[in-house]
C-alpha cells in the first residue's frame, strides 16, 4: 500500500504499543491514539479492554465524531473512581500526549517556566504522576521538535522516567516504564545502554539525521532500526471504519502523505 | 421526622465565610453546582481556597477575585483543553496552587473522609511535586518491604458543594450520571455539604435499583437546593449536555480587555431566573443535547 496519510501510519504505530499487552486497559488520550486503541482491539489485540470515551467499557470500539450513541452496547463500567483503582493496580497502558519530554522519558504537561509564576499554564499534572509509577505508559507526539524533545530537564516532571537522581531511596521503581514514542518522525523506546532513547524505526522518507536535528539530546539509532511498516489493506478499512468523518486527517497539519516527498 | 433541609442558594451562601476551604464536585465541564458558584460571584466573599477537579467554576471564582489558593488535579473545560481565566490567573502569580495528580486529591478527599492525617500512595513520588511542595512528606511501611510512599495529606474541606439530579427534603439524593465521578469523597471530606438538586421532594421513596443512585448518604447532607437547569453551562447527564457556545463565549471574554466584567453584566443578574433567561431560558437549557465522546 503507498496511498495512505501520515496520521494513518502513525495511528498503526500507536497501536503497536499495545500489542503482547494481555488483558489492560488501553487509554489513549487524543484522536489519533483513540483510534489507535480501537484498531489494536480489532487486529492483534483483541483481550485489551478500552472505553466508549465516557464510563463504560465496550468490546465494539466507538466511532470517533458519533454524533449519537445509538447501537453502543457496554460490556462492563469503567467510571474515574475504578480507572485509578485499575490504573493503581496496574492492568493499564496509556498513550498519552505530553508537551515536553527529556532525554530520560519525563514528561510535562503542568506549566512552561517557573512552577510558581509559569510563563504558560498548561493543564497541570493531571493523571502523569500516579500513570507512570504505576503501570507502562506510551507518548504520542505529533510535532517531533526540539521545543518538544528538550535540552536537560522538562519545565515541571509530571511523569517519572529513568532520571536516577528523581528517585527517593526505597520507592518503587520496577512498576514505572516508559515503552515507546511515536512521534511523526519515528518511533523511539528507551532499549539503549542505561535507558537512552533509541530509534527504533523510522517512517518513510525520514532519515535518522532529520529526528537527531529535531531533539535537542543525542539519539541512539537502534542496530535492527527498519522503516516503519506502512499500514495494511485491512488496518485502513479498520480505519476507515473507526473514523468514517475522517477525524484523522485535521490531527497533523496539511494531512500530508504517508510517504514523505 | 420533620427534618426540612431544603434551603435557596442564598440561604447556603449565607452559610459560607471569608477564608473558607471549599470543594466543588464535578469533573471539568461536567456536573457542576454552578447556580452556586454564580451565588458566590454575587457575594461578596474572598479569600477562599478551591478544590477540586477544576472547570469554569475554578476559572469563574479567580476571575472575580474570589480565591486565595487553588487546589486541583486539572483545571480544564476538556473540549478547550485550557481554562483561560485560570490560566490568566496563574500566570499573574495572582494565585496560590496546589497541584495535584488527579489520584492524590481523591487520595487526600479519602484521608479527611476516614478522619486520618494522611494516606499512603506512590503518586507524585520521582516528580516535581516532590519539589514544588515540600511540605508534603514521606513514609517508610513499618513492615519488611520497608517501601517509601508518599503520605498524602488529608484534605479537610469546610463545605462541599455538588450537583446531584434529586433530593429530598431529608437530604436524600439521587445522582444518575454515567460517572459519578468523587462527589462522594468531597461529602465525606466536608463539614457541611450542600447540594443543587434538579429536583426536590418531600420525600424520595423508590425501589432498590433506584436507591442505588443514592450516592452517599443524608447524614453527610445539610442542605437541598432545588434549581432545575443549575448546572449550566457545564453538563448534567442524563437532562442536558454543557453549553459549547455559551462556554466559547465565555472563554472569549478571557481574551478580551475587560471581559469579564462583561460577561457578568451581559449574564450573572441579580438571580438565578435572570441568569437563565440571559442564556436563552429553561428549556433551551434543558434541551442543550448530550455530548457524544
Amino acid at each position: 500500500m503507498s496511498d495512505f496519510t501520515l496520521s494513518e501510519l502513525l495511528i498503526c504505530a500507536c497501536a503497536d504499543v499495545w500489542k503482547d499487552d494481555g488483558e489492560v486497559l488501553a487509554t489513549g488520550i487524543g484522536i489519533i491514539p483513540r483510534i489507535a486503541q480501537g484498531l489494536a482491539k480489532l487486529t492483534h489485540s483483541p483481550e485489551l479492554m478500552i472505553t466508549d470515551g465516557e464510563a463504560y467499557l465496550t468490546e465494539t470500539p466507538v466511532e470517533i465524531g458519533a454524533k449519537s450513541h445509538e447501537g453502543r452496547s457496554y460490556g462492563g463500567y469503567m467510571p474515574y473512581s475504578r480507572v485509578f483503582d485499575a490504573l493503581w493496580h496496574g492492568r493499564r497502558h496509556a498513550l498519552v500526549g505530553p508537551v515536553q519530554v527529556d532525554r530520560w522519558g519525563q514528561a510535562n504537561i503542568s506549566c512552561i517556566g517557573d512552577f510558581d509564576k509559569p510563563k504558560r499554564q498548561m493543564l497541570g499534572l493531571r493523571g502523569f504522576p500516579g500513570n507512570s509509577i504505576n503501570h507502562a505508559n506510551s507518548m504520542f507526539v505529533p510535532n517531533h521538535s526540539t521545543r518538544v524533545f528538550v535540552e536537560g530537564e522538562v519545565d515541571v516532571v509530571c511523569s517519572v522516567g529513568y532520571k536516577d537522581k528523581n528517585w527517593q531511596p526505597g520507592v518503587r521503581r520496577d512498576f514505572a516504564s516508559v515503552e515507546r514514542i511515536v512521534t511523526n518522525l519515528c518511533v523511539m523506546d528507551f532499549g539503549g545502554p542505561e535507558h537512552a532513547m533509541r530509534v527504533i524505526s523510522l517512517h518513510p522518507g525520514v532519515s535518522f539525521d532529520d529526528v537527531q536535528a529535531s531533539t535537542s539530546f543525542p539519539l541512539i539509532l537502534a542496530e535492527d532500526c527498519a522503516e516503519t511498516p506502512h499500514p495494511s489493506a485491512e488496518q485502513l478499512a479498520l480505519i476507515r471504519k473507526l473514523d468514517p468523518r475522517d477525524v484523522r486527517a485535521r490531527q497533523i497539519k496539511d494531512n500530508p502523505p504517508g510517504i514523505r516527498a | 421526622m420533620s427534618l426540612n433541609k431544603q434551603m435557596t442558594t442564598t440561604e447556603v451562601v449565607a452559610q459560607l465565610q471569608d477564608g473558607m476551604t471549599i470543594g466543588v464536585g464535578g469533573w471539568g465541564p461536567r456536573r457542576k453546582p454552578m447556580a452556586l458558584i454564580r451565588e458566590i460571584l454575587r457575594s461578596d466573599l474572598k479569600d477562599l481556597t478551591i478544590v477540586g477537579y477544576g472547570g469554569m467554576d475554578m476559572g469563574m471564582l479567580c476571575a472575580a477575585g474570589k480565591v486565595k489558593k487553588l487546589i486541583y488535579g486539572f483545571v480544564s473545560l476538556d473540549f478547550i483543553p485550557l481554562e483561560p481565566f485560570f490560566r490568566k490567573a496563574r500566570e499573574a502569580g495572582s494565585i496560590e496552587a496546589l497541584e495535584l495528580d488527579e489520584g492524590m486529591l481523591h487520595w487526600g478527599l479519602r484521608a479527611a473522609g476516614y478522619r486520618l492525617p494522611f494516606l499512603p500512595m506512590r503518586a507524585g513520588l520521582g516528580t516535581a511535586f516532590m519539589h514544588n511542595n515540600p511540605e508534603i512528606k514521606t513514609i517508610n511501611s513499618p513492615y519488611e518491604d520497608g517501601e517509601t510512599l508518599l503520605a498524602m495529606p488529608a484534605i479537610k474541606l469546610d463545605v462541599a458543594l455538588l450537583q446531584v439530579h434529586k433530593a429530598d427534603q431529608l437530604g436524600n439524593v439521587r445522582v444518575y450520571s454515567p460517572d459519578p465521578f468523587f462527589d462522594e469523597w468531597f461529602a465525606r471530606a466536608a463539614d457541611k455539604t450542600y447540594v443543587l438538586a434538579e429536583e426536590v421532594s418531600e420525600r424520595l421513596n423508590t425501589d432498590e435499583t433506584d436507591a442505588k443512585a443514592n450516592l452517599f448518604e443524608r447524614s453527610l447532607v445539610s442542605g437541598v437546593v432545588e434549581q432545575r437547569g443549575g448546572a449550566h453551562p457545564t453538563s448534567h447527564v442524563p437532562g442536558y449536555g454543557w453549553d459549547a457556545a455559551h462556554i466559547k463565549r465565555y472563554c472569549q471574554a478571557a481574551a478580551d480587555e475587560g471581559g469579564w466584567q462583561a460577561y457578568v453584566d451581559e449574564f450573572l443578574g441579580a438571580t438565578e431566573a435572570d441568569y437563565q433567561n440571559a442564556v436563552g431560558g429553561l428549556d433551551a437549557i434543558t434541551s442543550l443535547p448530550r455530548q457524544v465522546f
